[in-house]
């Protein structure tokens, strides 16, 4: 029970990583319709962005929390804005000039883009894993067992699900409310149309990259902080795991990106604790074509009508 | 109302078909008789391609029987086939409201493909075709006259080796009947395949459905909404009304028929006389 | 800025200089961001934790270097009036060209495949080329094969190279455990990778586009990581070593007595063996290219395109989607098999690092450079990347950098691949090529 409960925290915590990366492959998805192939290794820049300005600001763990804290938004704050710029970038030259082309050539410099990415922060920083010292140490003890297991819950685990609850409350609003969430809606629907009515869709559609990739730099320091190793390579994996996610919880869904997370993060995380560590991808991709075969517009995604 | 279906090739019985809580057709029945051309009208939104749809397939209806028989009495209960059985085995074919050719393979490729299956047998499931065996070779011979003697009942002959994506727009419609008429079926259901058309191609294509009817012993299930198609060539009309069947006979039958002129002009039924009477007065005025 | 000013004035060019330097400022301003960050700094490990390296120089010439490149661009290409493009060719010319490449086209195929018999014993040829070569041709035939799943029954594939995987293994654990020869386990390689496209078909090909994209995607990686983490049957990730060489109609390639140089009388020479696997690779290539061509004109075939083409209407006249799409997916994976046991009789060793994904993209990409469901296009394509990809191996660190980048710009000049036309199956009188507007991209897209 308490192992389960232990375990539990940790799933939600590496769920709410991948759900952060999904929302921006769900809202590219749903927007036009392309897997942003190369939206993991944004993640994975934006980790590395982080890194420098927390090394810059030579913050470690005797720094007071106070000062981390303020810090760590300082950290979150660039990292989002370089991050967005690599995002607006990437869309800007490798996708916006096959708009309306054939639909597979996206798709491939997306490829190209992911593995000028990858090598570009393979050559500018080296190909070795980075290892970063703990920031945020200490957390609370909620249960122990009768044989000293105790289960905890780290301010770091808190750090990330307060981060991702709040951020998730912001951009769902943000696509409620806002004028700029209303164009997306209706790009969504009809581009065609959404352009006559006098939206300008290559901007929303800019902004929705833009708004993906700040998520990613999000997930990105997230990451850094609660592993404390990045490489050059996790954006492939976590970004494979986080599509998944995506498509799981029904492509071009917010929230179903955020279950659809959860549900990959806990499968992996309980697969590792119960069974072996070394096919937790394998329980999440099975998963993944588990659900697709019997619910193929995944968990909150509406089900698609036939036209005929 | 008379049963006027003396040789039914498809009895339709008691069809529901429910869209969440949409009844998008209401317990319809009616028949189809294997020499007539049969037309199936009613407003926009009728249900009339729910019910093509559920004839041919695509869609798996509520509750309700469709059954279609052949001549030597073989009947298929299409409700229960698989959307590929219903034109592999039961023979029937379909075209679309929004036409569906294969755009970028030629007019004469788009006729192939309609002839697969027997194809698909004749080359052995593929491994006899793949070492060129003289059955296959035969086989498709006899395809490709079948597809020319398509081309020619649609005029399409001159335009085999073009895609069919680039032919216009009325050649389309012709092509997507001549490849329907490729899988031999027994009924062809057509939905709307004069719109769009000029009225020289609207006649051209009542002839085509006259010949077809005739010559080929294939009965023609039709939706339409140009009048001069429907009055001109079916012999047996069914009017559809938000699902439900309001009336069934001949096209004189229809025509004088009160219930169809109210749903047509939407107006109450205790008022279609007064509509009746004003518009033999606007005629006759 | 002399030069801007000059060919502003001259006739028919238009620079609005304002414009132009709003436009740079703002480029300036995203590279400093995107370079500044990455470049400028970089994290090294260091006693105690990390320390920042800085390198502002690099960071300043790459920098000017973007602006720079982007100032040329507004001077040479985008000071024309919009609609007209850079270098004007009249049409006379472009029609010409036109009929140059139809002509080229056609003969294209016939001096490939002749330039490719006698490429072995022209002078020029040394066993680098030779192994470049047989790379190239490998690349070719999963090309090939993948054509058919993706160009022709237009279903995306992102985990093509799990049938490769297949093939290799198969080949190699047959050798191992049961000592089988290259010449039994070759047919048996490509019946196990159909079989296993089969399996993985089954429940996914009712999913559409690209749900099957990220589908086939995931048992790719399935397989890989079984095969890394199965160390007792598949040596994990070191992988299988000693895999056997395949022999000449028994004759091995040896210095023995008995080998294929004695029994032929030639002096032993190493290249023997290398020249013996580029006509291997070349035949099982070929074969693929003409099954292919054979099957196209089959029916399967032309149901593989009409459900590219749509899929509704060809359940409407009959055709049984499923064993489409089964088909398609069991014969790609045959010769994805066959091309991964030649890969593991020519390297002799595997191991589960050649199966990433970057493969199934390379594979793909060559597929979509070339033009879908264009044979020819994918010899053209698997040349340009492979050789390409060989021409920068000296910038060994910034090759996959480049690679990366062509694939970006191919596909930008290019969306629909280099040769885009679609040559019909069967003609009445003249076989006349469809335009690629004409061709859908099947459901994958």
């Amino acid at each position: 029970m308490e192992y389960f409960l232990q375990q539990l925290i940790n799933g939600i915590t590496l769920g709410s990583i991948y759900g952060l990366i999904a929302i921006g492959y769900t809202m590219v998805y749903g927007i036009i319709g392309m897997i942003n192939f190369a939206h993991g290794d944004i993640f994975m820049v934006s980790s590395f962005i982080a890194l420098i300005v927390i090394t810059a600001l030579g913050l470690t763990v005797s720094t007071g929390l106070g000062l981390t804290i303020l810090a760590l938004i300082l950290v979150l704050v660039t990292s989002m804005v370089i991050a967005s710029v690599f995002g607006w970038t990437t869309e800007r030259l490798a996708y916006r000039p096959l708009r309306g082309s054939f639909r597979l050539a996206p798709l491939i410099t997306a490829i190209g883009i992911s593995i000028v990415l990858q090598n570009y922060i393979q050559i500018t920083q080296g190909a070795r894993v980075k290892p970063l010292q703990p920031l945020i140490e200490d957390g609370y003890t909620l249960m122990t067992r009768a044989d000293g297991f105790t289960v905890q819950l780290s301010n770091m685990q808190i750090l990330i699900i307060t981060v991702t609850i709040v951020l998730m409350t912001v951009f769902s609003l943000i696509i409620a409310k806002t004028s700029l969430g209303r164009a997306q809606r209706a790009c969504e629907q009809d581009r065609k149309m959404a352009s006559l009515l006098g939206i300008n869709v290559d901007r929303t559609i800019s902004m929705t990259f833009v708004m993906g990739a700040a998520l990613a730099a999000v997930a990105g320091l997230m990451f850094l902080l609660y592993y404390g190793v990045i490489d050059f390579f996790i954006g492939f994996v976590a970004g494979v795991k986080a599509f998944t996610a995506a498509v799981l919880g029904g492509i071009g869904s917010l929230p179903g990106a955020m279950l659809g997370g959860l549900v990959i993060g806990l499968i992996e995380t309980f697969w590792s604790a119960y069974f072996s560590i070394e096919y937790k991808d394998v329980a999440a991709f099975s998963m993944l074509a588990i659900v697709l075969i019997f619910l193929p517009q995944g968990l909150l995604g509406k089900p698609e009508v036939e036209k005929v | 109302m008379i049963n006027i279906v003396e040789d039914p090739v498809l009895t339709v019985e008691h069809l529901n078909m429910r869209f969440g809580g949409l009844l998008a057709v209401d317990d319809l029945s009616f028949d189809v008789d294997r020499r007539d051309i049969t037309a199936l009208i009613g407003p926009n939104g009728a249900g009339k391609t729910t019910v093509f749809n559920c004839i041919t397939g695509f869609y798996k209806p509520t509750e309700g029987r469709i059954t279609a028989r052949h001549e030597d009495g073989a009947k298929f209960l299409l409700e229960r086939m698989d959307d590929f059985k219903i034109p592999k085995v039961a023979k029937v074919a379909r075209t679309f409201q929004n036409i569906r050719l294969f755009g970028g393979m030629t007019v004469l490729e788009n006729l192939m493909v309609g002839q697969h299956n027997p194809l698909m047998i004749a080359s052995s499931y593929t491994f006899g075709g793949i070492f060129g065996l003289s059955g296959y070779k035969k086989a498709e011979k006899e395809a490709v006259e079948l597809a020319k003697y398509w081309m020619e009942q649609t005029g399409l002959t001159a335009r085999a080796d073009d895609a069919a994506g680039d032919l216009p727009y009325g050649e389309q419609r012709k092509l997507e009947i001549a490849r329907a008429m490729c899988t031999k079926p027994k009924l062809l259901c057509l939905d709307e395949p004069a719109a769009g058309l000029n009225p020289r191609e609207s006649e051209e294509l009542n002839k085509l459905l006259l010949f077809i009817r005739k010559e080929r012993d294939t009965g023609v299930l039709l939706i339409e909404h140009d009048m001069n198609v429907v009055m001109g060539i079916s012999d047996h009309i069914i009017v559809l009304d938000y699902g439900k069947k309001i009336a069934d006979g001949t096209p004189e039958e229809i025509r004088n028929d009160p219930s169809v002129i109210a749903a047509y002009l939407g107006v109450a039924d205790d008022e279609v006389e007064e509509v009746e009477h004003e518009i033999e007065e606007g005629v006759s005025s | 800025m002399a030069d801007t000013s000059n060919s502003a004035s001259r006739p028919g060019r238009h620079l609005d200089f304002s414009k132009v330097a709003k436009d740079l400022i703002v480029t300036a301003l995203i590279a400093t961001a995107i370079f500044g960050s990455t470049i400028a700094f970089r994290t090294v490990s260091a006693a105690g934790g990390l320390r920042l390296e800085v390198r502002y120089d690099i960071a300043f010439y790459v920098i000017a270097a973007v602006v720079f490149g982007r100032l040329l661009l507004w001077i040479f290409f985008w000071s024309k009036p919009p609609g007209t493009s850079a270098i004007e060719v009249p049409t006379g010319i472009k029609s010409g060209i036109a009929k140059i490449t139809a002509k080229v086209g056609k003969g294209f195929g016939p001096t490939m495949l002749l330039f490719a018999l006698v490429f072995p014993f022209l002078p020029f040829t040394d066993r680098y080329l030779l192994d470049l070569s047989i790379l190239i041709l490998t690349y070719v035939m999963l090309g090939w094969g993948l054509n058919i799943v993706v160009g022709l029954a237009g279903l995306l594939d992102l985990g093509y190279v799990a049938f490769y995987a297949i093939g290799a293994y198969s080949y190699a654990l047959l050798a191992q455990y049961f000592g089988f020869s290259f010449w039994m386990c070759l047919p048996l390689a490509g019946i196990l990778a159909a079989f296993w496209g089969i399996i993985l078909g089954f429940p996914v090909l009712r999913l559409r586009g690209d749900y099957l994209a990220i589908v086939t995607l995931a048992f790719g990686e399935i397989i890989r990581i079984v095969l890394l983490n199965w160390y007792q049957f598949t040596g994990g990730p070191d992988g299988l070593s000693g895999i056997p060489r395949p022999s000449f109609f028994g004759l091995e390639f040896t210095r023995r007595e008995g080998g294929f140089a004695d029994f032929f009388g030639l002096d032993y020479s190493s290249i023997h063996r290398i020249m013996f696997m580029y006509f291997l690779i070349l035949a099982l290539a070929l074969l693929t290219n003409f099954v292919t061509n054979r099957l196209r004109r089959l029916p399967i075939g032309r149901a593989w395109e009409a459900l590219r083409e749509d899929e509704i209407a060809c359940r409407s006249l009959g055709l049984n989607t499923t064993s489409v799409k089964l088909t398609a997916f069991a014969i790609g994976g045959m010769f994805a098999g066959f091309a991964g046991s030649f890969f593991a009789t020519r390297q002799g060793f595997i191991s589960p690092e050649s199966f990433t994904f970057i493969e199934s993209a390379l594979i793909l990409a060559i597929v979509v450079l070339g033009g879908m469901g264009s044979q020819v296009g994918v010899v053209i394509a698997s040349i340009a990347m492979i050789g390409g990809f060989e021409v920068f191996r000296e910038a060994e660190q910034f090759r996959m950098l480049i690679f990366g980048l062509a694939m970006v710009v191919i596909m930008i000049w290019r969306p629909r691949g280099l040769i885009s036309t679609r040559i019909p199956s069967i003609f009445l009188k003249e076989k006349k090529a469809v335009s690629a507007d004409m061709v859908a991209q099947g459901e994958g897209h």
